[in-house]
């Protein structure tokens, strides 16, 4: 049976981890390789990197990351951020990402998900949407949700789909930081409006909140970072309690 | 030494990181001689199977490597290459294994993405393996059941995980990715 997932999210800022900095039993919490690998060891099922580095010049140490990362890491990994053309997301690629992540670069210019697509396969081309409930509608917003656009989150998930998109990460903008559970309504919505695989992004806080989020869904996978790195919730010990919900759960 | 074979396949370096790891040496080669003299050959591979199919004949490589007699690993679309044919771009792949590839019906989520378990083990690539184990998928097309299926796995229907007929070895799913499951896997095809 296909098991649903669990994925920390790793922010990295200069080459650095930006959270993390109390993870229990690291050196260095700062490197994004030794955080990668205790969530390896914990039991992570994948990881994503989201480059937040904010000048141009600095994303080159990115690609050196992400080669160091393909070396050493054994599950597979996504790399998000700032990535607005096929040479960026090949670069990437080439240095040994198993997936991109798109956002804003993607509302600007939708057919940057064909061009992926089409290049390396939809396996690999993650769109993310971050989506906030704006008098009663699901709207799509840009620019790390600082941006609100006329995209309808339903109609826009259909469309990155159709440009050939083989994953959607949905962040809730109400949920994210409160820890107070996913947006199932929505992420729910999605996912059972298209035929590729979602992952839910945003107000996990207990382990009861991924049993909601994976019970009687269609959700395929849950993202959370700070629960994880603060060690709020072990992974395995979140594993171990969706086991015992029987939700199917890879040990 | 391993030989990774080079026909402009995606993400070809994971697999040469992974046997690093395990403290394997090997080159990313398109050339017949060094092909030839490896060891062990692996055809990985992540693209579509007509545009991969048609560079195997560019280089020449598909009569070429049915004749290879050392171990050869495919892994997911070098798997699906090696069956008798291919929906994904509707053409006639190597036939190393009496199997056809299709595409998932639209009964669940397609690509079948994540990690999956593995039933009806048989044969070398699964040896001091015997509990179900969890491996990574991520794929549209599957291999039918066949004679040569080596390992199950079940989504929308039962598929072939695996195959193994002679010399030939093919994983669906990606060692490379598989954590340590993965790794055992990959060390079982690397002492062969």
């Amino acid at each position: 049976m296909l098991k649903k997932r669990i994925i920390p999210c790793l922010d990295i800022m200069d080459g650095r981890t930006v959270k993390g900095i109390n993870f229990v039993g690291i050196r260095d919490a700062g490197d994004p390789i030794e955080l990668a690998k205790k969530y390896v060891e914990q039991g992570a099922d994948e990881l994503v990197f989201l480059d937040i580095t904010a000048t141009i010049e600095k994303r080159a140490t990115l690609i050196e990351l992400v080669k160091r990362i393909a070396q050493e890491i054994n599950i597979p990994f996504t790399v998000g951020g700032g990535i607005n053309s096929l040479e960026n997301a090949a670069r990437l690629i080439k240095a040994g990402a198993d997936k991109v992540s798109v956002n804003s670069s993607a509302i600007n210019n939708p057919q940057l998900i064909k061009d992926i697509a089409d290049k390396f396969g939809s396996q690999c081309m993650v769109v993310a949407i971050d989506t906030k409930l704006i008098e009663d509608e699901w709207m799509v917003f840009m620019h790390g949700g600082r941006t609100i656009t006329p995209l309808k989150t339903i109609e826009w998930v259909q469309e990155v789909e159709r440009l050939g998109a083989g994953e959607i990460l949905l962040t809730s903008m109400n949920n994210d930081g409160t820890k107070s559970g996913f947006a199932l309504n929505i992420t729910s919505k999605v996912s059972d409006s298209i035929n590729i695989p979602v992952i839910a992004s945003g107000g996990a806080g207990l382990k009861k909140h991924f049993v909601d989020l994976f019970k009687n869904t269609t959700i395929s996978a849950g993202l959370a970072a700070s629960i994880f790195h603060y060690g709020e919730i072990p992974i395995p010990e979140l594993k171990q309690y969706l086991l015992e919900q029987n939700i199917p759960i890879r040990l | 030494m391993i030989a990774i074979i080079d026909y402009n396949a995606g993400n070809i370096s994971s697999v040469q990181n992974a046997l690093k790891r395990l403290g394997y040496e090997s080159i990313i080669t398109r050339d017949k001689e060094q092909i030839l003299s490896a060891d062990k050959v692996i055809l990985p591979g992540v693209g579509e199977a007509s545009t991969a199919m048609s560079y195997l004949k560019e280089y020449e490589l598909d009569a070429f490597i049915k004749e290879l007699k050392q171990p050869f690993l495919g892994i997911c679309l070098g798997m699906q290459l090696m069956c008798n044919s291919s929906e994904e771009g509707t053409v006639d792949c190597l036939g190393i294994f009496n199997s056809d590839v299709k595409l998932f019906p639209p009964k669940e989520k397609v690509p079948h993405i994540g990690w999956n378990s593995l039933s009806e083990l048989k044969g070398d690539l699964f040896n001091s393996m015997n509990a179900p184990k969890d491996v990574y998928f991520v794929h549209s097309f599957y291999a039918e059941l066949c004679e040569e299926t080596s390992a199950n796995c079940d989504y929308i229907f039962p598929f072939s995980a695996a195959l193994q007929k002679d010399n030939f070895y093919a994983t669906q799913f990606h060692p490379e990715k598989s954590a340590g499951v993965g790794e055992q896997i990959l060390k079982n095809f690397l002492v062969l």
